[in-house]
């Protein structure tokens, strides 16, 4: 085998994300891309597990059986695509148990939009309308990212998730077509959603220091800002089709660009809840801590009880 | 509280009869069977397979990725490992 030094091995590193050869977990990578990903990948993975708590909140109390269903299986999709990220931590070197612990430590971040309350069912229309939606935009070129592991898991969420912006943006279609307290209900969750869940492409590109060495390593393909107008763009016009405002009044389409102009974020509120100073955050943290705890003795059971089955197998 | 990380699997589906099974990601479970239970639940759900294969990933066995371009030189100069190496002359057929 032919040693390398780090510079040659940096240098062929490049050269195969420059030619769209993917990286796989055994391959040698530089440790800033390897923290890199494990950073991104354990925040997506958190994500989704603490994004199943708003959600979760509306199961018992959904308003029939379909939508119930419906619910059911969104939140247990969401479950499965936690497991698919934190697998791919995995093949990082990444421990599962040290990487929660972070979540729970309030070392290691999540998407912040999850630290708001669903206050009405409505707002199961809305987050699979505009939470989903954004995800989706921010997930679909992460297929084509150059770590392997994490490209084929991002495939698989996003072929599971396209059924989750349709369910939410039939909830608020339902709605607003509904009595006047019903479209009341559906605008209020588009007013208290809309913001937020702009909020979730991150922060504006001047902003955002890791972006382009992200780019550079192919873990990103587009900027937030440029993701954010995509998501913007597409949005207005389905709240149009549905009689519902969303709450700019600064929105405006500008021909020239052919892209609407929005309103300024309050980066003050963003990085309020990034802090931990949202309005759920600790309530979030709270509810996985206990899972965690509470869950513990069904762990060992489990481990006890394969004890047990091999013994009586060789038995 | 004490680590008591379950062992990690790795798993493969067949999608359909008649296919391999093929590796479609990793799970942990505290033993084989439940295992291949775990992997129902996760991988299954939307009719992508009909049969489950589940492997400790302890148990996996892997070529260097750093020796790759020695193990895996394309053998360009033994071009006779190909039929397109050989002239068959006019007139055959079903060669």
């Amino acid at each position: 085998m032919k040693v390398l030094n780090t510079e040659e091995l940096n240098r062929k590193f490049q050269e195969k994300i420059d030619n769209d050869i993917k990286i796989e977990p055994n391959d040698w990578m530089p440790d800033a891309y390897r923290q890199t990903l494990i950073r991104q990948i354990s925040q997506h993975a958190h994500s989704e597990v603490v994004g199943m708590l708003p959600e979760g909140n509306w199961i018992t109390r959904a308003p029939n059986l379909r939508r119930k269903a419906v619910l059911l299986a969104k939140v247990q999709d969401e479950a499965g695509h936690g497991l698919y990220l934190y697998s791919a931590t995995e093949t990082l070197g990444a421990d599962r148990e040290d990487t929660i612990d972070d979540l729970h430590s309030g070392k290691a971040k999540y998407s912040s939009i999850f630290n708001y309350p669903t206050l009405s069912w409505a707002d199961m229309g809305a987050i699979g309308w505009l939470v989903d939606g954004a995800a989706i935009m921010n997930q679909v070129p992460l297929c084509r990212c150059s770590y392997g592991p994490y490209a084929r898991a991002i495939v698989r969420v996003c072929k599971e998730e396209s059924f989750h912006q349709r369910q939410g943006f039939e909830i608020m279609m339902k709605l607003a077509n509904g009595t006047p307290e019903q479209k009341d209900m559906a605008q209020d969750a588009l007013n208290r959603f809309w913001w937020p869940a702009l909020m979730m492409f991150g922060p504006s590109d001047d902003d955002s220091p890791n972006s382009q060495q992200s780019m550079k390593w192919k873990i990103k393909r587009f900027s937030n800002d440029d993701l954010r107008q995509q998501f913007v763009d597409a949005t207005v016009a389905q709240a149009a089709l549905i009689g519902l405002t969303i709450p700019d009044l600064d929105l405006k389409f500008d021909k020239k660009s052919g892209h609407y102009i929005f309103g300024e974020i309050n980066w003050n509120e963003f990085y309020e809840v990034v802090k931990g100073n949202g309005p759920c955050n600790k309530e979030r943290i709270d509810a996985r801590r206990k899972a965690k705890e509470n869950g513990l003795w069904v762990r060992e059971a489990a481990m006890a009880f394969s004890a047990k089955r091999a013994i009586k197998k060789s038995a | 509280m004490t680590k008591k990380d379950w062992p990690l699997w790795e798993i493969f589906i067949r999608s359909k009869q008649g296919l391999n099974h093929k590796h479609v990601g990793s799970l942990r479970a505290a033993d084989a069977e439940m295992a291949v239970e775990n992997a129902r639940d996760v991988y299954t759900r939307r009719s992508e397979g009909i049969s489950i294969w589940v492997i400790e990933s302890n148990n996996i066995h892997a070529s260097d990725s750093s020796d790759a371009d020695m193990l895996f030189e394309p053998s360009n100069t033994k071009v006779y490992r190909h039929p397109t190496f050989y002239d068959v002359p006019d007139g055959i057929s079903h060669m």
